[in-house]
């Protein structure tokens, strides 16, 4: 009995380090030496699913990536800059608990709010990013997840560069009403800028994009890419169940089931996503144009 | 006590008048239904005017076409799919000046309930709503749109043709569009599926309107696993007209008669005439990239997180 006890305070000294070092790691998933995929529920050694990116080795489960580990992930080593990093809300900070909340997770997340911007270059071509994050309450879109979109988007059309965005979102921040409601509108207007511009936006769908996000600007880009399996839908599952009282069909509002109606361009493995951005962004670089006659 | 439990009590004591003969005992009655409507008229409350947005005596869009504008053809279709009954849309004129008309379509019967789908479009809807305002911007008419909806349908097809990028569509090509928009919110405005038709160089919205990010209902359920708190939550949503003028959003608001609008309300129509009016030939004047910038410039400052 006492060695169990013994084994137990063994184990927990082995899985305490491992917790800490959570915060850091570029997956949402809690680390530790095994990391079980949310997927298809095996367990793999964390070292191995951090070297194959993490996709699950069993199921191909693409796990969701902090926006930090996703920015590693693509861009060239070294070249991310980022723009906006500090922007703060003014919006409706009398709901309840709100404040707390955003400055909590900004402590958690490294992250002033539920996306990240700027610019890099992927494969030696310049562009301004985004990237969302789902930690931060779920990625939902407030006024400064809106600025932020916005003014990276602003940014791109000045400078005259490409835009790529990685969504990953439960649609518009509750917390701040109507505003949130608006940002939809904000972001596609600077869209639209941008696209009359003559400029290149990639739209990058990750696991789950829905909502006010899937209504703006996820489904305005010039081409949109889609992990794996990814959920990308207006309503939730759990809504249209309610509304039509059945069950949904296996794998609706999955990534392949968009492509199959034809609102996705392609779907692209974390393995190659890399170098997919890198071909489409040479293909749209002002030289190759103005070289094909343009 | 809600407006809904004192609109029943009153309507309660109605009966009770028209069948009393005592002169006392009807004076009696006449106060205390007088003193029942200020009590629950004075001190409304945001779930109240929720109530009073979703009634169905309310006039809907129908009403404001044919009672504010003359000559209104409707014209159907998305040129894709199908036609989307819960968006009406067309062609009229005000006094002398041709405008297109689009709104979401309520029913006051269960009967026209169903056939509109409780004023829910789906992908269809929206992009009709764009194909006629595209076709308003070629023929260069003002688009004076109607808001009144619970939200965009949550259903298995409306999400198998795109309900989001429609929805989007509509947002990035409104911002662009080279004629003047003006947007009515006359009952709820819910969410993306109201959004979608709004994006406006002036927004309006009537007394009782609401205009939010999703159902009272819904951001209870969502919030507190609770859909019955819908009250708690809509008081904390800052959804009424009063609110949504504060917060700049709403341009303009239109008083409504205690109790909200009914089949016999009359000066709304001519009140909301004589306004497009105005603004149309404040409107009409500028320059269509200046109608552009401007309206860039009114999205763009919401929510800037500038200090205020």
């Amino acid at each position: 009995m006492i060695s169990l006890f013994k084994q137990r305070r063994q184990m927990l000294t082995r899985i305490k380090p491992a917790r800490q070092r959570t915060q850091k790691s570029p997956v949402c998933v809690p680390k530790g030496i095994y990391t079980r995929c949310p997927d298809c529920k095996q367990d793999f050694l964390s070292d191995q699913i951090a070297a194959g990116l993490y996709v699950c080795p069993g199921c191909d489960y693409h796990m969701k990536l902090t926006a930090q580990g996703r920015i590693k992930l693509v861009v060239d080593k070294g070249s991310f800059h980022e723009l906006n990093g500090r922007l703060q809300t003014t919006e409706c900070l009398d709901f309840p608990g709100y404040s707390e909340k955003l400055s909590s997770l900004q402590a958690a997340t490294g992250l002033n709010d539920a996306v990240l911007t700027g610019v890099c270059t992927i494969e030696g071509q310049k562009t301004v990013i985004a990237v969302m994050d789902s930690r931060f309450l779920m990625g939902s879109m407030g006024s400064v997840v809106g600025e932020k979109v916005t003014r990276a988007v602003e940014y791109a059309t000045k400078k005259r560069l490409p835009i790529v965005i990685f969504t990953a979102s439960g649609g518009a921040r509750m917390q701040e009403g109507i505003v949130s409601l608006m940002q939809m509108a904000k972001t596609s207007n600077a869209l639209s800028r941008h696209h009359k511009a003559g400029l290149l936006y990639i739209s990058c769908l990750t696991h789950p994009t829905t909502g006010g996000v899937t209504a703006s600007f996820a489904s305005l880009g010039d081409i949109i890419l889609s992990e794996p399996r990814a959920l990308i839908g207006f309503a939730g599952p759990r809504v249209i169940e309610q509304t039509i009282r059945q069950k949904l069909p296996e794998g609706f509002q999955r990534a392949e089931f968009l492509l199959e109606h034809g609102f996705i361009d392609k779907i692209i493995k974390r393995s190659e996503l890399r170098s997919t951005l890198g071909t489409l962004l040479k293909l749209h670089a002002p030289a190759a144009r103005t070289r094909g006659g343009g | 006590m809600s407006l809904q439990q004192t609109e029943e009590r009153i309507r309660e004591l109605d009966k009770r008048i028209s069948h009393t003969e005592d002169e006392d005992r009807l004076n009696e009655l006449k106060k205390e239904k007088k003193r029942l409507l200020s009590e629950a008229y004075g001190n409304i409350s945001s779930f109240d005017r929720v109530y009073l947005a979703r009634k169905s005596t309310r006039p809907c869009v129908r009403d404001y076409i044919y009672r504010i504008f003359t000559d209104f053809i409707e014209l159907h279709g998305d040129r894709l799919m199908r036609d989307d009954p819960a968006i009406i849309g067309g062609i009229a004129k005000l006094d002398e000046i041709p405008v297109t008309i689009i709104g979401h379509c309520k029913g006051k019967s269960i009967n026209e309930n169903l056939k509109f789908n409780f004023g829910m479009p789906n992908p269809e809807g929206y992009r009709k709503a764009l194909r006629l305002m595209k076709q308003a911007e070629k023929f260069k008419r003002p688009i004076i749109t109607f808001i009144d909806t619970p939200g965009a349908y949550p259903g298995l097809e409306s999400e198998m043709h795109g309900q989001g990028e429609a929805i989007a569509r509509n947002l990035m090509e409104m911002g662009s569009l080279k004629v003047p928009i003006i947007a009515i919110v006359i009952g709820e405005g819910g969410s993306g599926g109201a959004l979608a038709l709004s994006v406006a160089d002036r927004i309006w919205m009537l007394e009782n309107a609401v205009y939010s990010i999703l159902s009272p209902e819904g951001f209870a359920s969502i919030l507190w696993k609770d859909a019955s708190r819908a009250r708690e939550a809509a008081e904390l949503m800052k959804l009424t007209a009063y609110d949504l003028y504060e917060r700049g959003i709403v341009d303009r608001l239109f008083g409504e008669p205690v109790g909200g609008l009914d089949e016999k309300s009359r000066s709304i129509y001519v009140r909301i005439k004589n306004a497009l009016h105005s603004e149309l030939a404040i409107l009409s004047r500028q320059n269509p990239r200046t109608l552009v910038e401007l309206r860039y410039k009114k999205y763009r400052s919401i929510g800037d997180c500038s200090a205020k």
